[in-house]
């Protein structure tokens, strides 16, 4: 999985030129090539980070799936939360090929080593808000991910591809929610705007992590520091684009959707610049990143709580079906007509700070 | 980016059809199946992001979307044959907790994995028979459904199958606790094989079986199982039943209440 212990200076020399030279030339680096530990540790740290917040990404709608007001949303929601454990498992089994164990993985989530998105550190307090979940926050992550489709390390991008797929069907489903919502009562409408106004900032502002450019809101030093990671992420073709450029291109697909539904953007310095061919919209800067993070609040703490409390009450199943697999051979048979059932895996979303 | 159309992954069974005719026999049977398939979706609902492991969070919202996809068909069609011209969201969402009519069964707190591996197990190898024998009633429309479903539930009855044995035979504290779900939910079981008037006279004319038959193959299936898992079916106890008359346990009212609660809460409501 990685270069040899005894790798000399000058053979790592060679490697490096070969490596960079792949990506020169766009071609996708595989498990088995030669890579910079930094690329690998970029790589572990970002798709683990896509896996968790699949995972922790379930629970706020997942708290709706009984709640639905129709059958017809209950199950395109049940399909919805089913997508995202396939989507985390998917992208688990991607960085998997880089040389981490899925179950270290979940450790590092549970004992807050590792994180999901921070956009979930936020409730989903009516039902309006998992509509408003899923055309802001899935919608941001086709904005963030789509790129990812291309980006240079192979099983990463090959994953992105099936979770991009599913992710735009998401979208278009809480867009629809929302359009009825927004062609019912009164009171539904204003179920919906109250959602849009809570899930605007998390979308637009964690979902592409923070401001990376001077322009995008950063000062002259942050902006500089933020600069120099996205660039190096981009000299590796793990990112494509700048954070502030794709939220560019979110707020300027959001607009016009949100003028169709009749629903406001909480954010009054949106209006269309005719010079820029870009919507305006107030800049995401540090102060305004930070707020949005809501670390360490009840909902963050919550969040892992959920997960590892589901994690510990499954301990001793766990158990059983390790020990029942070590002595019975059997179990080799089932366990391929078992998974056999399960679905396709499917969709992430994540920030890409 | 342009954005209109549903998830292919909410369509129901192509079950509705027929013409809007009173039948209440057949409505009032399929209204039961549908409850059933409603009412113990709604409990799956409930595992899902708490399941052991996310493997399993994936494999309880599958046959948790699959239940409620046949509550839909089944409901749908219950409510063109009862004359009231009701949808399936007017019936899951606009009566009382009384007027519910599934089995006693599926309304059983989640208690651990292993209650709800029993639960499964005794559930997806009835719904399998039943279905089966469905898909041979003359009715094309219900056949189709009844195959269709069979097929479904299947892979239900493997997953419960598969985690039977393997708590069963897995530690000392996963096979006593698949005991103790094996205990807990057999009482429930009898009801599923129930039939009353209604459906005796459906049977008799030959429009759609009755499950009674089906019992005894029923419990050869669940035994086969349950002894391949190392443990013994539970003995004869009494036997729970009411749930077919509306009369359900006191956990009942919670659930219905969180079904319908966002709904209640907008009258008039579009969704």
């Amino acid at each position: 999985m990685t270069a040899p212990t005894t790798t000399s200076a000058a053979d790592e020399g060679d490697l490096l030129a070969h490596f960079d030279a792949l990506i020169a030339a766009g071609e996708t680096i595989e498990p088995r090539d030669w890579m910079p530990d930094g690329y690998r540790r970029m790589l572990v740290r970002q798709i683990a980070q896509h896996a968790h917040s699949e995972i922790i990404g379930m629970q706020p709608e997942g708290a709706w799936l009984t709640r639905a007001p129709s059958l017809h949303r209950k199950s395109v929601l049940i399909a919805k939360v089913q997508d995202e454990a396939g989507h985390g498992l998917y992208l688990y089994s991607a960085a998997e090929t880089l040389g981490v164990d899925r179950a270290d993985l979940l450790d590092a989530l549970h004992r807050g080593q590792q994180r999901a998105s921070a956009t979930f550190n936020h409730p989903a307090l009516t039902w309006a808000d998992t509509g408003a979940i899923a055309w802001l926050t899935d919608g941001a992550a086709v904005i963030n991910q789509a790129p990812l489709c291309r980006t240079s390390y192979g099983p990463y991008a090959r994953a992105m591809r099936r979770v991009c797929q599913e992710e735009a069907f998401h979208v278009r489903q809480g867009y629809d929610l929302m359009r009825a919502l927004c062609e019912g009562t009164p009171e539904q409408k204003a179920m919906a705007q109250d959602a849009v106004d809570r899930w605007w900032l998390p979308a637009v502002a964690l979902m592409f992590g923070p401001p990376d450019t001077e322009a995008g809101g950063a000062d002259v030093r942050t902006a500089a520091l933020g600069a120099q990671v996205s660039r190096r992420a981009m000299a590796w073709g793990v990112k494509r684009h700048t954070n502030d450029e794709l939220r560019q291109r979110f707020v300027d697909s959001c607009v016009p959707q949100a003028e169709r539904l009749g629903l406001v953007l909480p954010d009054p310095a949106i209006r269309w610049n005719e010079e820029r061919g870009h919507y305006d919209f107030t800049p995401v800067d540090w102060d305004t990143y930070r707020r949005a993070l809501g670390e360490d609040t009840h909902w963050a703490r919550q969040r892992i709580a959920h997960r590892r409390a589901a994690h510990e009450d499954g301990a001793w199943v766990r158990e059983a079906a390790s020990a029942y697999a070590a002595t019975a051979s059997a179990y080799a048979a089932a366990t391929h007509a078992a998974s056999a059932y399960a679905p396709a895996e499917d969709a992430p979303r994540g920030d890409d700070a | 980016m342009s954005i209109t159309s549903d998830a292919p992954a909410a369509r129901p069974h192509p079950l509705p059809g027929g013409p809007p005719a009173a039948d209440p026999d057949l409505a009032r049977h399929l209204l039961r199946l549908g409850d059933d398939a409603l009412v113990l979706g709604q409990r799956l609902c409930q595992w899902i992001t708490r399941a052991p492991t996310i493997d399993e969070d994936l494999a309880l919202s599958n046959i948790a979307l699959d239940l409620i996809g046949h509550a839909r068909a089944l409901l749908t069609r219950a409510g063109r044959l009862d004359g009231t011209g009701r949808t399936e969201d007017d019936l899951a969402y606009g009566r009382t907790d009384r007027e519910f009519t599934n089995v006693l069964l599926t309304e059983l707190p989640n208690g651990d994995f292993a209650v709800t591996v029993a639960r499964q197990l005794v559930y997806s190898h009835y719904a399998v028979l039943y279905y089966g024998s469905l898909a041979h009633c003359p009715d094309p429309d219900l056949a189709g459904f009844g195959a269709r479903a069979a097929k479904e539930v299947a892979y239900h009855r493997l997953h419960a199958d598969r985690w039977t044995v393997t708590l069963g035979r897995g530690t000392e504290e996963s096979a006593r606790r698949m005991r103790d779900g094996l205990e807990r939910v057999w009482p429930y079981t009898a009801e599923l094989f129930e039939e009353d008037e209604g459906l005796r006279r459906l049977a008799a004319s030959g429009r759609v079986p009755s499950p009674a038959p089906l019992r005894e193959t029923w419990l050869g299936r669940v035994t086969e199982v349950v002894t391949r898992a190392g443990l013994t079916v539970p003995g004869p106890a009494w036997s729970a039943t009411g749930g077919r008359a509306g009369l359900h346990t006191e956990e009942f009212g919670p659930l219905i209440a969180e079904l319908q609660s966002v709904r209640r809460q907008f009258p008039g409501g579009t969704w």
